[in-house]
């Protein structure tokens, strides 16, 4: 099998393995995936970690280990987590940002610069009348908001951007 | 300075690794510490949503602390969890006033913590680790400047969230200013040590891996000074000495063996 074809269906295993915290939103589509480097039947697999203090990082590494090493060639896999790529929220694929939806929490907005307000629309209802009842959530990567048009409690990925230093 | 783009590089040359790890050590061991004291608040909040915020930002801060020992781990100073756990007093290297106490009382009983205390050190320690990251992103030392980008991409939330209540406090009832200004009289006494390098201050300004002590405490107040008006007209002191050379009060005792005591019951379990 050519190396590309190899790293494709790697990639296609990553789809598979979901956050432990945001079931049904893969590790690919939150954007962790850096580099897939496949070596004969070893695969190297760099990934970018989203929160600096979120405890599922070391499960996130062994799913992602055991679902690589279930496919028929592969030797071994490794995975590592880089600080040299900045994970941001903006790494988040259209297809992680509608499954998210689907589980109540909305995507993070796009606009929002650093220190600043932001708000985010309905992840039930669509509507914009919604407003922040705490940045800190759950989980280190979410905050809690309500609507006030369908009258439902949801939270939203809490937007994280490159810090530019003024 | 050149750079020095990974741990085996630094390892060469004595002189930059001593320099280099004495700066790592400081970064953990704030960190560290300013965990532990947050951590002894849950549950204990002035409200519900603060508990969530709270123990939010202080998981996060534990997980930058466990960054910088991560470097350390690097440089061969030994494994995390070691480097965290069993390092005696004398080493360690955060500045005093961030093992302070949060009260009087203890977690289990009678916890009689002081929200003012909790609001004034978290609120200058935020300001401050925004100011000394800022610096440390043009650190010689890329794999450290790359965790201080990483780091700040998060911190402002932190940082916003203790000036909302330094704001609050400062503009409601007399007792809360009063309260808030006693705290920032007795942080003024305190606090000097953070803002300082230790021993190895010279040469961690020569090797270029942060900015000199004069100018990071100079950026410190002036950002300070955006939150508070009034700030205290006294010099900044070091009431207990210098944790960064290695001088603490019995409230690290006793933080360090509450902290430990899980661990040092079976250093071999794994979590």
């Amino acid at each position: 099998m050519p190396n590309n074809h190899m790293q494709e269906e790697i990639r296609a295993v990553l789809k598979t393995v979901d956050d432990p915290e945001l079931p049904n939103v893969s590790v690919a589509d939150l954007g962790m995936v850096h580099e897939v480097t496949v070596v004969g039947g070893d695969v190297f697999i760099t990934m970018v970690p989203t929160f600096a203090g979120c405890p599922a990082l070391d499960f996130i590494q062994k799913n992602v280990k055991t679902a690589v090493e279930e496919v028929d060639w592969v030797k071994g896999c490794e995975v590592q987590f880089s600080f040299e790529e900045k994970w941001s929220t903006d790494a988040i694929t259209d297809e992680g940002k509608s499954q998210l939806k689907k589980h109540g929490i909305a995507p993070p907005p796009e606009n929002y610069r650093p220190g600043e307000e932001w708000t985010v629309d309905c992840p039930y209802c669509g509507s914009d009348y919604t407003s922040m009842e705490n940045v800190f959530g759950p989980t280190a990567c979410r905050s809690i908001l309500y609507c006030t048009s369908c009258r439902n409690p949801f939270e939203a990925m809490k937007p994280v951007v490159d810090y530019v230093i003024n | 300075m050149t750079e020095v783009l990974t741990a085996e590089e630094a390892k060469k040359d004595a002189a930059y690794l001593t320099a280099l790890k004495e700066l790592i050590y400081q970064l953990a061991d704030d960190d560290f510490l300013i965990s532990f004291r947050g951590s002894e608040w849950l549950g204990l909040a002035p409200h519900i949503e603060e508990d969530v915020a709270f123990s939010s930002i202080t998981q996060n801060t534990m997980g930058h602390a466990f960054m910088f020992y991560q470097l350390l781990e690097d440089l061969g100073e030994g494994e995390i969890d070691m480097l965290a756990h069993e390092r005696h007093p004398s080493v360690r290297r955060n500045g005093i006033y961030l093992e302070k106490k949060n009260g009087e009382g203890n977690y289990l009983e009678e916890p009689y913590y002081d929200w003012a205390l909790t609001v004034v050190r978290n609120f200058l320690y935020e300001t401050f680790k925004k100011v000394k990251l800022e610096a440390i992103t043009k650190s010689s030392y890329k794999p450290l400047a790359n965790i201080a980008g990483k780091v700040l991409m998060e911190q402002p939330y932190h940082l916003a969230h203790w000036k909302i209540w330094m704001k609050q406090l400062l503009n409601s009832t007399e007792e809360a200013r009063e309260r808030i200004e006693a705290r920032l009289n007795e942080a003024w006494e305190e606090f000097g040590d953070v803002l300082e390098y230790g021993t190895q201050a010279t040469e961690i300004e020569h090797f270029g891996l942060i900015i000199g002590e004069d100018e990071l405490k100079e950026r410190w107040i002036n950002e300070v000074s955006k939150t508070i008006e009034n700030l205290p007209s006294t010099p900044i002191g070091k009431k207990y000495g210098s944790g960064r050379e290695g001088e603490h009060t019995e409230d690290l005792d006793q933080a360090l063996n509450t902290l430990s005591e899980v661990y040092m019951s079976d250093k071999e379990a794994i979590w």
